[in-house]
């Protein structure tokens, strides 16, 4: 894929004086939802600030969509970035600041209006558009600020913890949108501590600790990487215990446990492909009757935990 | 979504639109009522001096009222009042969104930051200038409007060829000063220490030797005084040292191009500036 369809981090380190924010990363991020996952501190933010130009490299060279991102002017005609910061100019309204933001983009005034109200109509602000933004929840802040990321319809979108704030029904809309801006070919990077939602939707994941990338790639692909954990799968049948007693003999299989509900078992397994051709021949041969298959361990929490150890628990 | 529906202007009209927007942005900040208080405070203030003098010195020739103007002019507006209203300004401008932490939005923005400077430096000059041009033509207006002989030089005499240079001083001095100050922003964290240090180098001025002398706005602002402060005391020659004064068109040309190399020196400087408000 040509760079100016990804976003490039080669060899990228920055440090704040002596205090590391990444390190040597090397990453190509394609169109999709990308998710940035790592606790407090592992380098998220630092990710984020350095391919919006925010911050520079101390080392190493970045690409975003063919532009470097010193280059402003053209960079944010294509990249949207929801911040982290809680803080906006006092006195203004939500709509005054998306106006006044667009007009810095250069927008003529007709155009002005018109992308403000789609925007604040994309995050559900229009009716509280007009009231003074020091009067917002922390919910509806966060609205904003996607708005203002959302206004000038970019290409990338960068969002900062965009899940923050909001209540059940904003989040479970905030992660339908970003979704669907994945799936119309847009560059969405999140960085989230919701990591079973943010799973859901994410094409490609990026697991930073202490400011190092320590794994990326699709959270499956990226599971399989983990060979020293067995993989956990999860089956619902008829008859557990026969099923149990089947796949124990696999030399592959090393635990099998049963669920207490007597309707199911959980089997670790060292090579998955091979568990599931035995899993086929074994319902064949003793008519089991399957519910479901389903990994129980490639979520981007186990995954972490696996590689990161016991700070995931933070997450 | 895609940005393919969207027009965007470029060259010279998206950079008028740019600097346009900056500036009505800060515009809009810097004249809410609880911001722009305190200069209407420091603009306006001689008015009562001049209100108290209008009452009680009826009879006061126009000569005198000339010299009591000059020295509130040139002590308290130029020196004090505009020095100061620009320092804050141009302190809130660059510093004061670093410390309310709003400065990300712009830089956030597809807008260069050359553009930014420069959209908040006519902002500020401009805001600066009409609050200070009003508070000098007010106390202008008040101290030869009560009286019939300042009304006749007011109206007859030298009195607006005075007004003018007045004005005229007052903007410079705000542009100057407005371009100073910004570049400070962009050199310290606290720019008001370094503020004091420029307060005493432009205090000094008359002592410094002449060629150190250029390096003020004051010193090129004299020549343009309709009016020259006779001094009293040991400022009055003792360690001052007389340099040739400069010419009126070269004074104008000199600030503003010093205006000018400053907020180019401001330019360059923020295109490196970090968003890292924890470390401000």
């Amino acid at each position: 894929m040509s760079e100016d369809r990804l976003i490039v981090f080669e060899n990228v380190s920055k440090f704040y004086g002596e205090v590391l924010g990444v390190n040597k990363v090397q990453l190509a991020l394609p169109p999709g939802v990308t998710s940035l996952v790592g606790p407090n501190g592992s380098g998220k933010t630092t990710l984020m600030n350095l391919m919006t130009g925010l911050v520079r490299p101390s080392r190493g060279r970045i690409s975003v969509l063919g532009i470097d991102p010193a280059d402003s002017e053209r960079l944010f005609r294509k990249v949207g970035y929801c911040t982290q910061f809680d803080t906006f100019p006092s006195g203004a309204t939500g709509r005054s600041l998306l106006r006044g933001w667009l007009r810095l983009h250069g927008f003529a005034a007709r155009d002005v209006g018109p992308l403000a109200e789609e925007a604040l109509e994309r995050v559900g602000m229009t009716e509280a558009a007009g009231r003074k933004i020091a009067g917002y929840s922390k919910g509806m802040r966060q609205r904003v600020r996607l708005a203002l990321a959302l206004s000038h319809r970019p290409e990338l979108l960068v969002l900062d913890e965009p899940l923050n704030g909001l209540d059940p029904m904003a989040r479970a809309e905030s992660l339908a949108l970003f979704e669907g801006l994945g799936k119309q070919g847009l560059h969405v990077v999140i960085s989230s501590h919701i990591l079973h939602e943010v799973d859901k939707i994410s094409d490609h994941v990026v697991l930073l600790s202490y400011g190092y990338v320590v794994a990326e790639g699709q959270i499956h692909g990226v599971r399989k990487e983990v060979t020293e954990h067995p993989m956990q799968i999860l089956v619902r049948c008829d008859r557990p215990h026969l099923l149990a007693s089947r796949l124990f003999v696999a030399e592959h299989v090393v635990e099998v446990k049963l669920h207490p509900d007597g309707g199911g078992l959980l089997v670790r397994t060292r090579d998955a492909s091979a568990f599931h051709r035995l899993l086929n021949s074994v319902v064949l041969e003793d008519r089991i009757e399957l519910e479901a298959v389903a990994p129980a361990d490639d979520d981007v929490n186990a995954v972490y935990q696996y590689l990161i150890g016991s700070e995931s628990e933070s997450l | 979504m895609s940005s393919a529906a969207l027009v965007h202007e470029s060259g010279a009209p998206l950079l008028r639109r740019q600097i346009l927007a900056v500036m009505r942005l800060e515009l809009a900040k810097g004249l809410s009522i609880g911001r722009s208080l305190w200069l209407l405070a420091l603009a306006f203030a001689p008015l009562v001096i001049i209100g108290g003098h209008a009452l009680k010195d009826r009879g006061c020739d126009v000569e005198n009222e000339k010299l009591i103007l000059a020295g509130i002019v040139q002590l308290f507006h130029v020196r004090f009042a505009i020095f100061f209203g620009c320092l804050g300004l141009s302190v809130r401008l660059l510093r004061g969104e670093v410390a309310e932490k709003t400065l990300h939005y712009a830089f956030l923005a597809p807008l260069r930051r050359e553009r930014l400077i420069v959209g908040k430096f006519l902002a500020g000059a401009l805001l600066a200038s009409v609050i200070f041009g009003a508070g000098v033509l007010a106390c202008f207006a008040l101290m030869f409007g009560h009286s019939a002989g300042g009304l006749e030089f007011l109206l007859h005499g030298s009195g607006l060829a005075h007004l003018g240079s007045y004005l005229l001083v007052s903007t410079l001095a705000c542009i100057g000063y407005s371009a100073a100050f910004l570049a400070l922003s962009l050199l310290f964290r606290n720019p008001v220490v370094p503020g004091m240090i420029v307060l005493l180098w432009e205090l000094l001025n008359s002592f410094l030797p002449v060629w150190m002398k250029h390096f003020s706005v004051t010193f090129h602002l004299k020549p343009l005084f309709p009016v020259t402060l006779p001094l009293d005391g040991v400022f009055s020659g003792l360690f001052t040292v007389v340099a040739e004064p400069t010419p009126a068109w070269l004074a104008v040309t000199g600030l503003l191009a010093f205006a000018g190399l400053v907020v180019v020196f401001a330019c360059w400087r923020i295109r490196d500036m970090e968003i890292s408000y924890s470390s401000d």
